[in-house]
């Protein structure tokens, strides 16, 4: 089977302008990934899908993972200049002190995919696409159209992560309700109260009850009441 | 092979691999039916929402999530050990190729070594995981087409014999919890091994009797040949895996062409299917019976002494260094992966599951458009699925 190296270059000179760029894998598994520009990915899967050498006709594993903003502290050298009273005389001196500064490198959505080739009995492939942010711009292009193992899969990511997959020609949450809101595999997900679906009421449930009816008016509180009301 | 009436969809897409669009006939009142999430043919909590033009089936959607508790989410807040005796709860049928699939993907995570003797022991009990889920999954395919018991009872009476034998070997009959990254829990004495080797010799009997009693059976073949046909291309551009991609024809076992653990030194063969349909499927089943019995023969003839635990393998306080991994293997109902994130702490940064019985479910409904809706059952219960993989 090609190197990652080979199929970069070969995804080059098939799609023009197509960015890819190779991220390493320092663990001993030594699966270097691909990370695609979203902008041309669907050109990239048809070539990888239908290129004779390559034939990764099987699209295995498609999954996300969340990569919040993280708060980097680094030490700067900064260079000041001070007035200072030296020995009765004003003076204007440089001054290199060293301070922390912290920065927020911004996250992002990443998808995942795992090729294989059942013709040439070789890989995994692995590819990669991130999205802009975390908040606004979640959308990537969907890969159901050229390998169909994606349809769930996406999915589920959609579900799960909030990425947005265009050209999916059916994407709705997999495995939460229709209903619900946020995604729970996302890091910063916070769990709900569900004070409610605990077995046994005992004085702290009993006291969550209380708070969480103070907290929400109207008809949810009223029906709280009634259920808890009892015990 | 083309369904009269068949219409395909018009869009720009390359659209041949999605379902076709069948015009209802007569007046085009349809009926839709929500099947399960408590129909008794749903092996647990699956709904298919089905819209019949009399009693064909136009549309199905599945729709998952009714045994859904986020395995992933869990497994990423508790460290790489604690997730071992949870992968079990994941197809409950066969604990213990799950157990081999996370730990594979481990060991490929960090470079650990895994000495013979529980290779020897991982594939023993592979093979004898996939005896019992085969057994078991043609007695429920034969139950829901209305052989009530007795199929199902001669292969619950084989499965408990080796569900005996894991109690044995491992303390539980279903939740194994046995295998470590960089080897197994505890060793088989001698006298598991002498069990193992009595039961193995009983199970050539066994298939022989379940592939007379039901094989060439006029109703079941009547009701299975020429129903659910999978396309080869189709199968292989969906992702499906394990039995069904192998009655579909294609020649892929993850066994043979990764070679994980001592595949290799193992001889056996890979049957296919050539109708693609049902009664394939079924037949693939019972052919890999008694492939995984030749090579529970070999391995327990020549099964090595020695440790069944790498001695430098860290469990208790394992931190992989940062990287990830993907690893996989040919479980039972097809190719079960892990994958898994480090970012060199304590616990998984993702930790991913990738079920072969959520994603042979992509072409469901593919294989029942056109068909009664009596067949759905059947078409449904040969691809084999556990819902603690569906749902996760």
């Amino acid at each position: 089977m090609k190197t990652v190296e080979e199929i970069k270059a070969a995804i080059e000179a098939a799609v023009p302008g197509a960015g890819v760029e190779i991220v390493p894998n320092p663990s001993a598994s030594a699966q270097h990934s691909l990370r695609l520009n979203p902008a041309h990915a669907v050109a990239i899967a048809k070539f990888l899908r239908d290129d004779a050498e390559l034939a990764l006709d099987f699209l295995s594993n498609v999954t996300g993972v969340d990569w919040p903003d993280k708060e980097i502290a680094e030490k700067v050298k900064v260079t000041r200049t001070v007035t200072r009273t030296v020995d009765g005389v004003e003076q204007t001196i440089e001054e290199t002190v060293e301070e922390t500064r912290t920065r927020v490198e911004p996250g992002c959505l990443e998808a995942v995919y795992h090729l294989f080739s059942v013709a040439k009995k070789h890989g995994p492939v692995v590819l990669r696409m991130r999205t802009v942010n975390r908040s606004t711009q979640l959308e990537l292009p969907s890969v159901t159209p050229i390998w169909r193992s994606a349809e769930f899969q996406e999915r589920e990511i959609f579900d799960l992560y909030g990425i947005v997959f265009a050209g999916h020609p059916d994407l709705r949450r997999l495995l939460m309700w229709d209903g619900f809101k946020d995604h729970p595999m996302r890091r910063d997900y916070v769990e709900p109260d569900d004070f409610e679906y605990e077995p046994t009421a005992h004085d702290e449930v009993l006291a969550r009850a209380a708070a969480h009816r103070a907290e929400h008016s109207g008809q949810e509180a009223a029906a709280g009441q009634e259920r808890t009301g009892g015990q | 092979m083309t369904t009269p009436g068949l219409a395909r969809r018009k869009s720009k897409l390359d659209d041949w691999n999605r379902p076709p669009v069948i015009e209802p006939s007569g007046d085009g009142e349809l009926l839709e039916v929500a099947m399960g999430p408590h129909h008794p043919s749903t092996h647990g909590v699956f709904r298919m929402d089905v819209a019949l033009d009399g009693e064909r089936v136009i549309r199905l959607k599945p729709v998952f999530g009714y045994l859904h508790r986020n395995h992933e989410k869990i497994a990423e807040d508790i460290s790489y050990l604690g997730s071992m005796p949870y992968t079990d709860r994941l197809d409950y049928i066969c604990p213990l190729t799950n157990n081999w699939a996370y730990a594979l993907a481990v060991e490929k995570l960090v470079g650990q070594e895994v000495p013979e003797r529980a290779e020897y022991l991982r594939v023993i009990l592979g093979e004898l995981t996939r005896v019992q889920n085969h057994a078991s999954s043609i007695g429920f395919l034969i139950q829901e087409m209305g052989a009530s018991g007795t199929p199902l009872m001669y292969a619950f009476r084989e499965r408990e014999k080796i569900l005996d034998l894991f109690e044995a070997l491992t303390g539980a009959r279903m939740m194994c919890n046995y295998m470590r990254f960089g080897g197994c829990r505890v060793d088989a004495t001698p006298a598991w091994l002498n069990a193992t080797r009595k039961v193995v010799a009983g199970l050539p009997a066994f298939v022989d009797e379940f592939d007379q009693l039901l094989s060439s059976n006029e109703i079941l073949m009547a009701r299975t040949q020429g129903v659910g046909i999978l396309r080869p291309e189709l199968a292989v551009n969906a992702g499906v895996t394990g039995p069904m991609l192998r009655a579909s024809g294609v020649n892929y076992d993850i066994r043979k062409v990764d070679g994980y653990g001592i595949y290799n030194r193992f001889n056996f063969r890979v049957p296919l299917g050539d109708h693609w349909d049902v009664y394939d499927r079924f037949m693939i089943r019972i052919l890999e019976m008694r492939e995984s019995i030749g090579i529970l023969e070999q391995a327990l003839k020549d099964i090595p002494g020695g440790p069944i635990m790498d001695p430098k393998a860290k469990l208790r306080g394992f931190r992989p260094k940062p990287g990830e991994a993907y690893g996989r293997i040919e479980a039972p109902k097809g190719e079960l992966g892990f994958y898994l994130i480090s970012d060199g702490g304590p616990n998984p940064y993702r930790y991913r599951v990738r079920p072969p019985s959520l994603i042979n479910l992509t072409v469901l409904e593919d294989m029942c458009l056109g068909s009664d809706i009596a067949d759905v059952v059947l078409i449904f219960g040969s691809v084999d699925i556990v819902l603690g993989e569906v749902d996760r």
